[in-house]
Formats: structure tokens, sequence, C-alpha cells
């Protein structure tokens, strides 16, 4: 389908020509991720940290949580269509929310769960030796330290699924894959590497942008 | 006071049962220092954090100030026990001052008296409070990490210290200005302090009292000087060392053993005058100290039989003198230095302060092994 300097010229006038529309499905897709991101770090950090009590529940749920993201998302799609269907949302904006929510537990719950492992058990029996409640240790100590791990997990989550959002399109989600389906379908290259390219950018710059808030977050003293 | 009964931990592990503590019963009076000491894997560590609760104890009991322990909250009980850990434990996202003031932010302190004690304590072991609250603990030396452990555990200026060698992480000469330093404040601060210790002459430094461990059981519990004088088996002899005598050394100063009253004389001072010195103290030898009584020299008797003339002309340099704060096993090791059998004392001004000879010191030595002779014997006749 691409063949040259003239098919560049094209989709270049292409963009130009779209640029709010695509700046709209940029919209779209990015409030979908961050929204499902969002509600899985608010889900999966408190399940990463409520795992540490047991290495038998943990490792249960991140087996759990790892045979979830075997499942191709077209199928995952498929199997909400009709259970969501029952509250009238079988496709569209929350399907799509869903499947990366789900997704994110991996990268998110495995993180925290090894962050928090991995503190010194001496600050560990420190902190306790002090007088630390068990959440004073968790808030004051425990979380501080494991923050720049959480945060490479949420990054891996938001790359990952921004791709998987791009799938979403299919079942009406919007978002920028809906320039690649319609791409796909009209056999029409301008759009589908409109759309391509748009998602890539979209990941490395949300790549980025998070590596910045994760050296942010990073307690001062653990920067080397 | 810290009292344990018959306090027992048996942890049960697949390859069958540890015994960590067995049937230990022991008191440290309220400010003193007692050193658990003992090879590795004996249960000191254990022992200690049965005290804070860390580990529940399988049986017996822990009294602190007559409270039996199991009857108060774990919560209360930790944030009045200063705790030191043997590896250290800064939390390396917190600031130093941060780390420091952890306790007494537990215990809602005013955040302005919170910081002010922490800069206090700093500079009370030498680290300059400016410059060092703001840090991080990567950004200090393993030394000045440790002194940073110590004042954590002060910080809520709590009654009682548990310390796990405190001091371990850090090279032999900065652990001895460490110890000195922690010694000159208890003896302000006159806390109740359980510390663990591995090293026999750490134990014999700082503690009033010593327990020596194996395998849980406790072998002996007494003052260092009776623990080097009298090892109350094989394995405690074995364990302080054949060189047990020397170490007791460094029990006595230089003060306790000098004679303040020795014979002293000027180089101005004739002869005779001071021939007549030595012949009334019945000694054979007189220092001689300048006008600021500063030793400068010596005189002997065999000397100046038959000589005239003033001190001045007979008078032989000192080899050397010693403090007289020193401990013995500076002054013996400077005698050997000096190969000589006496040595003139100062005192803090470098003023005479008296002399000290090597039969002194073996006396001395000797003195301890009498008076407990004597007072077994008492013990037996009674
Ligand atoms: N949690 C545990 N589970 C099983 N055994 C343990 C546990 N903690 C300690 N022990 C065992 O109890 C014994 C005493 O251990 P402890 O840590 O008190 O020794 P220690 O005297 O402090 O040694 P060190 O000088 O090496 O620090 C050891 O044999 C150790 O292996
Ligand atoms: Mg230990």
């Amino acid at each position: 389908m691409f063949r040259g300097e003239g098919e560049t010229v094209e989709i270049l006038s292409f963009i130009a020509n779209n640029w709010l529309v695509i700046l709209g499905l940029a919209g779209e897709h990015i409030s979908i991720v961050v929204v499902a991101v969002g509600f899985a770090v608010l889900t999966g950090v408190p399940i990463g940290i409520a795992i540490t009590q047991s290495k038998r529940v943990a490792d249960m749920v991140l087996y759990a949580a790892s045979i979830i993201v075997t499942i191709p998302s077209i199928a995952l799609f498929g199997l909400m269509i009709p259970i969501l269907s029952m509250i009238g949302q079988g496709i569209g904006w929350l399907p799509a929310v869903i499947a990366i929510l789900l997704y994110s537990q991996l990268p998110i719950v495995r993180n925290t769960y090894t962050a928090i492992t991995n503190v010194d058990p001496a600050l560990r029996e420190a902190a306790t030796g002090m007088g630390m409640t068990p959440f004073q240790r968790l808030a004051r100590l425990e979380i501080p330290i494991a923050i720049p791990v959480i945060m490479a997990g949420v990054r891996t989550a938001v790359v990952m699924n921004i791709g998987v959002a791009a799938i979403a399109a299919y079942i009406g989600a919007g978002g920028l894959g809906v320039l690649i389906a319609r791409g796909i379908s009209q056999t029409d290259p301008r759009q589908l590497i409109t759309g391509a390219i748009a998602v890539s950018l979209l990941a490395i710059v949300a790549d980025w942008a998070l590596l910045k808030l994760q050296k942010r977050l990073t307690p001062e003293g653990l920067k080397r | 006071m810290i009292r344990l009964e018959d306090l027992t931990k048996i942890f049960r592990t697949p390859n069958g049962d540890v015994v960590a503590a067995d049937r230990v019963n022991m008191e440290v009076p309220t400010g003193e220092i007692c050193i658990l000491l003992g090879p590795s894997g004996c249960g000191k560590t254990t022992a200690l954090k049965m005290i804070n609760r860390l580990i529940p104890p399988t049986s017996g009991k822990i009294y602190i100030d007559g409270k039996d322990t199991a009857t108060l909250d774990d919560i209360e009980l930790r944030r009045n026990i200063g705790y030191v850990i043997q590896q250290i434990g800064l939390f390396p996202n917190m600031t130093i001052e941060e780390n420091i003031c952890v306790v007494p932010r537990l215990l809602n302190w005013d955040a302005k008296k919170a910081r002010d004690r922490a800069a206090e304590l700093l500079d009370l072991v030498g680290l300059d409070a400016r410059q060092y609250l703001r840090r991080f603990p990567k950004e200090l030396s393993g030394g000045q990490q440790q002194r940073v452990g110590v004042i954590r555990a002060l910080a809520a200026d709590p009654p009682v210290m548990l310390m796990d060698e405190p001091f371990g992480a850090i090279d032999p000469i900065n652990r001895e200005i460490i110890q000195d330093e922690f010694l000159k404040m208890q003896s302000e601060m006159k806390k109740t302090i359980m510390f663990v210790s591995h090293d026999i002459d750490e134990a014999v430094k700082m503690g009033d009292k010593v327990a020596i461990f194996r395998a849980g059981k406790i072998e002996q519990y007494a003052s260092p000087d009776r623990i080097l004088a009298h090892p109350s088996n094989e394995f405690v002899a074995d364990f302080v060392g054949a060189d047990r005598t020397l170490k007791r050394l460094r029990l006595l100063t230089a003060e306790e053993v000098a004679r303040s009253d020795a014979p002293i004389t000027s180089r101005s001072t004739k002869i005779d005058d001071a021939r007549q010195v030595l012949s009334a103290a019945r000694a054979r030898i007189a220092v001689v100290i300048d006008s600021d009584h500063r030793p400068v020299g010596f005189v002997t008797a065999d000397e100046m039989t038959g000589a005239s003339g003033t001190v001045r002309d007979l008078a032989h340099p000192l080899p050397a003198t010693v403090p007289v704060r020193a401990d013995l096993r500076a002054v013996v090791s400077e005698m050997f230095a000096q190969d000589t059998m006496w040595l003139a004392c100062t005192d803090d001004q470098g003023r005479f302060a008296g002399v000290i000879s090597q039969p002194d010191v073996t006396a001395a030595l000797r003195a301890t092994y009498t008076r407990d002779r004597r007072a077994s014997e008492k013990l037996e006749a009674s």
C-alpha cells in the first residue's frame, strides 16, 4: 500500500486536514487508558500490598493475573459482551476500560508485591522495634521505598495498554484505533498509517512522561 | 531495672527445634550497662528482641521496672525502649533529621521540639547539625551512620536501651572513639542498657556487668573484672582468652595505682637536701620538677652519694611520662617501649601526679585476686 514519496505527501496532507479529528481520537484514547490504569493503581497497589502477608495467596493472585494477560484482547472483549450486555454496556467505552484494568493488574500487583517484599527486613524490623504500627511502617517506610518499582509497573501497564486500547475501536470504544480499523476496512493507507504512527507516538510520549513522574516521586534519599 | 525470669525461646524449624534461650535469669539494675557476650548464634539477638517483643518468648517473664511486659501494649512498650539494630537500619528515604525524629514524631512531639532535639543530639556526637540534618543516610560514612543509629534510639530519651552490636560496623580506631563518646554520654544519661557484643575488649570496656552466653544459656554473669579474674568454667576462660589478666589492665587507671607521694625535688635544690628527702621517704629515686610543677627529670640516690652541688648536675631526663588517667594497659605498654621499671604520671595540665612502677601494677592485679579470695573465704566461713 505504501509505495513512496507520493504517499508520504498524501499522508501529511491527510494529517493536516484532519488534525482536529485525530486530536479528538487521541483524547478518547488517553481517557480510556488513564481511567483504566488509574483504577488499576487504586486496586492493584492495595492488592500487591495485601498479598505480602501470605506467600500462598501471593502466588495464587500473581498466577491469576498472568493468566489474564495471556487472554487475547479480542477474546476478552468477546467474553465481556454477554456479561456487560446485562447492564446495556456490552460494547463501547466500559468494556475497554475493564479489559485494560484487568491487563494492568499483573505489572502493578507484581511490582508492588516485589517492591514491598524486597524492602530490607532489617529496616522493617527497625521500624517495628521503634514502635511503628504496621500501617505507619507501610506509609513512612515501605511505600516510599517501593515507589520507583511501583511506578515502573504503572509505566509498563500504560505502554502495553495503549496498544490494547487501539484494538478496542472494534467494540466501539473510540480512540486512535478507529483510524486503523477504518484504514483496514476502507483499504485507506493514509488512515491506517496515521493511526499506527499516532499510537506509537502516544506510547513513547506516555513512557517518557511517566519516567519523569517516576523520578519526581522517588524519595530524594533513594536516588543515585 | 530489667529482670529476665526463666526466659526461654525455642524456634520450631523443619530441621528440629532450636533452643535460642534456655531459662535465662538475670537482672540489670537501673542506670547500668549489661553486655550480652558470646559466640555467633548463642542467642544474644534473640534475648534482646524478646525484651521489646519483636520475638515472643516461648516461656518465662520479662519485667521492666517491676512491670511484666507481657501485660503492656507492644507499641507503647517499644516507643519507650531505645532500639539499635545490628545492621544500623537508617531509613534511606528519610533525611538524618527525619530518621532521628521517628520516635518523637510517633509520640506526637511538637515539630520544633523534635527538630531541636535532633540538632542537639547530632552535636553531642560531634556531627555538625547544620551540615548533616538535611543529608540522607547514603551520604554518610559507616561510622557516621552508626552514630546516627545510636542517637536515633536516644531521641525520645527512653529510660531503657537495647543495643545490638551498635559499634560493630566500624574500624577499631573509630570504634574506640565512639565507645568513649558513648560512655561519656551514659555517665550523664544513666540509662538502663542491654548491649550485645561479641568482642571481649568492648565488653570489658563498656560493661558494668557482663553476661556470657553459650547456646542460649548464661555461663557467667558478673562484673568484667570478676569474669576476667575468675572465669566460672573452661568455656568462659577460653572465651575471654588466655591473655585475660592483661585484659584486666584496662579496668584500672594509673591514678588508682600511682604513688602520688613519691619524693620530688627541683633543679636548684642542693644535693645534700635532695639526699635527705630520699632517705626520709626511704626511696631511691626522686622526680625533678620545674617551677610549674611539671616533671622534667630524675635523680638517683646512688649517684648522689658523696656528690656535691645542685640536683641540676646529676639530673637525667625522663624517658617518657603517662597521663594519670591512662589505663594500665597503656602504662605498661609505655614501660615496655621505654624499657623502664617506672614512669612519672601527669595530670590534665601536665603537672606531676605521681610515680607508677611495674611492681605497683602487679600488686594491683594481685589485689583483685586476694580481695576476691578473702571474700569467698568469708562466705564459706559464714
Ligand atoms: N527466626 C528464627 N527461626 C529459627 N531459628 C532462629 C531464628 N532466629 C534465630 N534463630 C536461631 O537461634 C539461634 C540464636 O540466634 P541469634 O540471632 O540470637 O544469635 P546471636 O547470638 O545474635 O548471633 P550473632 O552474634 O551472629 O548475631 C541461632 O542458632 C539461630 O540460628
Ligand atoms: Mg545477633
